[in-house]
């Protein structure tokens, strides 16, 4: 079967500083994949990539086969216009580590200016569907509260309904968990456990080894830009056949 | 006489006198003030655009606009602009003017503010599948908008004391009719401070206005 996320020997360099040295990942539908790894080791830039917010350096990225962000003229790739890479965007959710909330707008804006002003809903249904995924993320009685007055765990938890309201196909989280005091780690990872037993595709870069080994199908360590080893939590986080990997998860246990 | 005795003779006369030029005053103010504000936002847009020759028009225009005097700007406009086959009206002209130098510095300020939003922002606002174009107009611009209040307000206030130099081209407001009433009574002391007044009463609240907007803004900040 095709899989939903296909990262085709990705490279991102900023000049002559290398960042990615070919990632190739594929993800199926319904996969929960972590990627760890150490602090520069890519994985951010790797996550960030797959939706466009970094432009690769080259490689490509597709969803369900198709192309998010190039297009093939005459069988060359070009970057598709603005309107072309929103619509593409669309499809894949991103979950920033510092949340970024929309200030000016209450929690229930939050979650419905882009239903309304990308995906066409009507203000009526948009609110609906924001205040079911609020009630997800069991924040149903803070429709009307601003960000500012939320703890970092809500306000992660908005940011969360925020793009479930936008029903994309997969979700990637950057670090959703390190901005926040370690009291508020778990209400936000109790909803990630949520999303993933309900068998959406989650693409999640963590320092939360244990939660990563938990809800995971598939873990992946990347170092210096590449893939260093992948499987399930068991073969990787158990008998790591990498040095770097063992090295790292180490480290990591001495914390 | 007296600085006393001059009021108290004839101050009633000068104030009403004066106070007929405000009509003139405000009806040039406020349109210029909404000409600049947007096309200021047109020129910031410009100036941060990824096009070099839309990025070049702007600054060449702001420079422009803000390095030669605004009198020089209106005698331009309104002694110019016939040449070119377009003859304002004092009161067009004042406007045009006083709106056109008035974007330029408005565009550094919108510039300002919209720089000053986070980036994380316009990202969050693409990864919800918002183009530029949507992601400026709904989050960035505004926040810049709140951010930019106090900025904005100060701005009004220079752009209304300003309209007391485009009794130059002719329009008939609270300075143009100072002059007259000097010529008149010869009393410039008197009348001039009388005017400075006038202005003081529209510009102080105007500046209670701003710091309350700004103590606003702090509220979600």
């Amino acid at each position: 079967m095709e899989p939903l996320l296909k990262v085709d020997d990705l490279h991102k360099a900023y000049g002559a500083l290398k960042i990615l040295n070919g990632v190739s990942v594929n993800v199926k539908r319904g996969e929960k994949v972590s990627i760890i790894g150490p602090s520069g080791s890519g994985k951010t830039t790797f996550l960030r990539c797959i939706n466009f917010l970094e432009k690769p350096t080259s490689g490509h990225i597709f969803v369900e086969g198709k192309l998010i962000g190039e297009k093939t003229v005459s069988g060359k790739f070009v970057h598709v216009s603005d309107t072309e890479l929103a619509k593409d965007r669309q499809e894949i959710g991103f979950v920033f580590q510092r949340f970024n909330l929309f200030p000016h707008l209450s929690v229930l804006g939050n979650v419905t200016i882009a239903q309304t002003k990308v995906l066409g809903l009507s203000q009526r249904d948009a609110e609906a569907r924001g205040r079911q995924m609020l009630e997800k993320v069991g924040l149903g009685h803070k429709v009307d509260e601003y960000p500012e007055r939320l703890s970092g765990g809500q306000q992660q938890r908005v940011a969360i309904a925020r793009v479930l309201a936008m029903q994309p196909k997969l979700i990637l989280f950057d670090e959703a968990t390190s901005a926040l005091d370690p009291e508020l780690i778990g209400e936000v990872l109790r909803v990630m456990r949520q999303l993933a037993e309900e068998g959406r595709t989650m693409v999640i870069v963590t320092h939360e080894i244990q939660f990563a080994a938990e809800i995971s199908d598939r873990i992946i360590f990347m170092d210096h830009g590449a893939v260093v080893e992948e499987g399930s939590p068991a073969k990787v986080l158990k008998d790591p056949q990498h040095p770097r990997t063992r090295e790292f998860l180490k480290r990591i246990e001495q914390r | 006489m007296s600085f006393l005795q001059i009021l108290d003779q004839q101050g009633w006369y000068f104030l009403v006198t004066l106070l007929s030029g405000w009509p003139a005053t405000i009806s040039v103010a406020i349109p210029s003030f909404f000409f600049a504000l947007i096309f200021g936002l047109v020129l910031a847009l410009l100036r941060m655009a990824r096009s070099r020759l839309s990025r070049g028009f702007a600054i060449a225009y702001i420079e422009f606009f803000r390095g030669t005097p605004a009198l020089v700007q209106l005698f331009v406009i309104y002694f110019g602009l016939p040449d070119l086959g377009y003859s304002p009206s004092p009161f067009q002209a004042a406007v045009i003017g006083l709106g056109m130098n008035g974007a330029a510095y408005l565009a550094e300020i919108y510039r300002a503010g919209i720089e000053s939003i986070h980036q994380g922002q316009k990202e969050a606002a693409f990864a919800l599948g918002m183009t530029p174009t949507r992601a400026m107009r709904y989050i960035v611009l505004p926040q810049a908008i709140r951010v930019m209040t106090p900025a904005l307000t100060n701005f009004a206030i220079v752009l209304l004391k300003d309209t007391s130099i485009i009794f130059a081209v002719g329009v008939v407001e609270v300075m143009a009719l100072a002059r007259n009433l000097v010529t008149e009574t010869l009393q410039s002391g008197v009348v001039y401070l009388m005017a400075g007044a006038l202005y003081l009463c529209v510009t102080i609240p105007m500046s209670h206005l701003a710091a309350r907007l700004e103590r606003n803004r702090r509220a979600w900040q």
